[in-house]
């Protein structure tokens, strides 16, 4: 008898059968139970209706599937038959052939047709599962339990315990957890690498609690996953972007057929809100800084003003239009491939055109807005994003300019003289070194403005988003881009 | 307490699961502490007494009432006292 059934109610020696009102199989076999509760010792564990079956002795109320779950049942009507108290034999759905081998001449089911497969039972249909491996499993769960009280708000608790950014969390429930989990082929135990400021190892099923908290779906998972390993990249330098007094916090572009499959938002309001997987992929790498790193604002987190994309800052690029190289591939990342970019942004700045025609009026338009990032007299001094909306993309487009065209050409038109940018020039102290004075200057690092599309159709906008004064050292810190797995 | 629901912890576990209390401050010169009546009978013959403990020690001291006994403080009395106040006694009597 499996464990935790009582061996008082299920026959020793007989058979059990586990069946469901609304499963037209179950009600075709209802005579045939009736049968074998005459001929011996029957059981029947009813998952919907403890009036179904009728005309049987023993039967179970199985609402709660505590039985269903236990006896490891996938389809109904199943028939197992015990002996001494331990399965020896089942069969699934109907079948005349097995149940009168199984049970003999009282399953025949004279005037039945031969054959007609099961539903599926209650307790395998999505969710129930691991609820029902919650309640009455071995989760298999590491991480310590935490005791809410029965007059407490969970909710409230979570926020008591310091585990929110401010929001309320998704209470991270051993459930929903498992769920979180089934999104993964990932082992729970696999620790995905440590978190910094206080460089504390990172399962993924810590991965999963908090993106579980975040408000994610399972199917997020591989993305959050790989946003982490690639916000754990050593050239992307988490630890110092947290640290930093500056305004910036990972943003997170999501490029590839993950974006499309989970439903993330490329158009309308893209770096906006109302989007789940935008909103909880971006939220569940800063909670996991948060929880799992220790990294909390006022403490190692020393930015002056911060920027409100360090709830969550994440949107998918608009890879809709053939003739444009998405960021990922021209990044390094195959085709056909799901890849994240992480990028230490500091905020949307937006970017008003709504006069340039030519892809070349466009371009020194855009260089004018791109050269007030970090401070108009501030070149090599951090990176950006350029986010290009529909229309200003049609006009270079229009005029033939694919994405390295308007990357060449932006590079160029990003150059101005030294001696406009050195420290006191036009009356303004700061600036470059006196030392840039007798050449031209680029605005960024060579590979330092990553262009990505995203957008509504309507709005003569582009958006800029500035980047990190850590990034003006190449060497040591640069965005990063790596395949989803 | 009664149990209802069991979290998992989504942080790295290096404190107790058992919240600390607020650590009492070095020193108490030059703070402000609330005498909060919380309307017990004879409470407030223990805060008169308390009150005489901190004016000798030289501590400035600010009395407040809960309206009944029988329900949690309203937050406004509790905004209040956090505004004027770096230390609280809440007196029970009895």
């Amino acid at each position: 008898m499996p464990d935790g059934l009582p061996r008082n109610v299920l026959p020793s020696d007989g058979f059990v059968i586990v069946a469901k009102h609304d499963c037209p199989t179950c009600t075709l076999v209802e005579p045939v139970m009736q049968s074998l509760d005459r001929a011996g010792p029957l059981a029947v564990i009813t998952q919907d209706d403890p009036s179904f079956p009728s005309g049987v002795g023993t039967v179970i109320d199985d609402h709660d599937l505590q039985r269903s779950f236990q006896l490891k049942v996938e389809t109904v009507p199943t028939l197992i038959r015990f002996k001494g108290g331990r399965e020896v034999e089942r069969t699934v759905g109907w079948d005349r052939a097995e149940w009168t081998r199984l049970a003999g001449a009282a399953a025949a089911g004279d005037g039945l047709p031969a054959w007609q497969p099961g539903c599926g039972s209650r307790s395998v249909e999505p969710g129930v599962h691991e609820t029902l491996v919650a309640r009455y499993g071995d989760t298999g769960l590491k991480a310590r339990t935490i005791a809410v009280g029965e007059w407490d708000d969970p909710i409230e608790a979570c926020f008591e315990r310091g585990w929110s950014d401010g929001l309320p969390v998704v209470p991270p429930t051993d459930d929903r957890i498992l769920r979180m989990l089934g999104g993964t082929e990932r082992k729970p135990d696999e620790i995905v690498g440590l978190i910094p400021p206080n460089l504390a190892p990172c399962t993924v099923e810590k991965v999963a609690i908090n993106a579980v908290m975040a408000g994610c779906k399972p199917e997020y998972m591989p993305v959050v996953l790989g946003v982490l390993e690639a916000a754990l990249d050593p050239l992307f330098v988490l630890h110092g972007l947290l640290c930093t007094t500056h305004f910036s916090g990972p943003l997170v572009i999501i490029n590839g057929p993950a974006a499309r499959a989970i439903g993330m938002n490329s158009g309308v309001n893209a770096l906006g809100q109302g989007n789940r997987a935008n909103a909880t992929i971006g939220r569940a790498l800063q909670l996991i800084v948060r929880n799992v790193g220790g990294g909390l604002p006022g403490g190692m987190d020393r930015a002056t003003l911060g920027n409100p994309g360090k709830f969550t800052f994440c949107f998918a690029e608009d890879e809709s239009d053939p003739d444009w190289e998405p960021l990922a591939q021209r990044r390094g990342i195959a085709a056909g491939k799901s890849a994240v970019t992480l990028f230490h942004g500091e905020g949307v700045n937006g970017f008003i055109d709504q006069k340039s025609r030519t892809p070349e009026e466009l371009v020194r338009s855009l260089a004018m807005g791109l050269f007030g990032v970090g401070h108009p007299k501030l070149c090599l001094a951090g990176n950006a994003v350029l986010v290009l909306t529909p229309e200003h993309y049609k006009i270079f487009k229009d005029g033939g300019w694919n994405r390295r065209r308007i990357e060449d050409e932006l590079r160029k038109a990003l150059k101005r003289p030294g001696s406009e940018l050195v420290r006191g020039a036009q009356g303004i102290a700061e600036g470059m070194p006196l030392s840039f004075a007798d050449r031209m200057v680029d605005k960024f690092q060579p590979d330092g403005l990553l262009i990505v599309r995203a957008g509504g159709e309507a709005g003569l906008f582009s958006a800029i988003i500035g980047g990190w004064p850590g990034q003006s050292v190449r060497d040591e810190c640069q965005a990063v881009t790596h395949e989803i797995r | 307490m009664n149990v209802a629901l069991k979290l998992r912890d989504p942080t790295a576990e290096t404190s107790p699961t058992r919240r600390a209390r607020l650590a009492p401050p070095p020193s108490i010169a030059g703070k402000s502490v609330a005498l909060m009546d919380i309307g017990k009978a004879r409470g407030s013959e223990f805060i008169d007494r308390l009150e005489g403990h901190f004016r000798k020690a030289g501590v400035a001291t600010r009395r407040y009432r809960k309206p009944t006994n029988t329900k949690v403080a309203p937050t406004d009395l509790l905004q209040k006292i956090a505004a004027e106040n770096q230390l609280a006694v809440i007196a029970l009597s009895d």
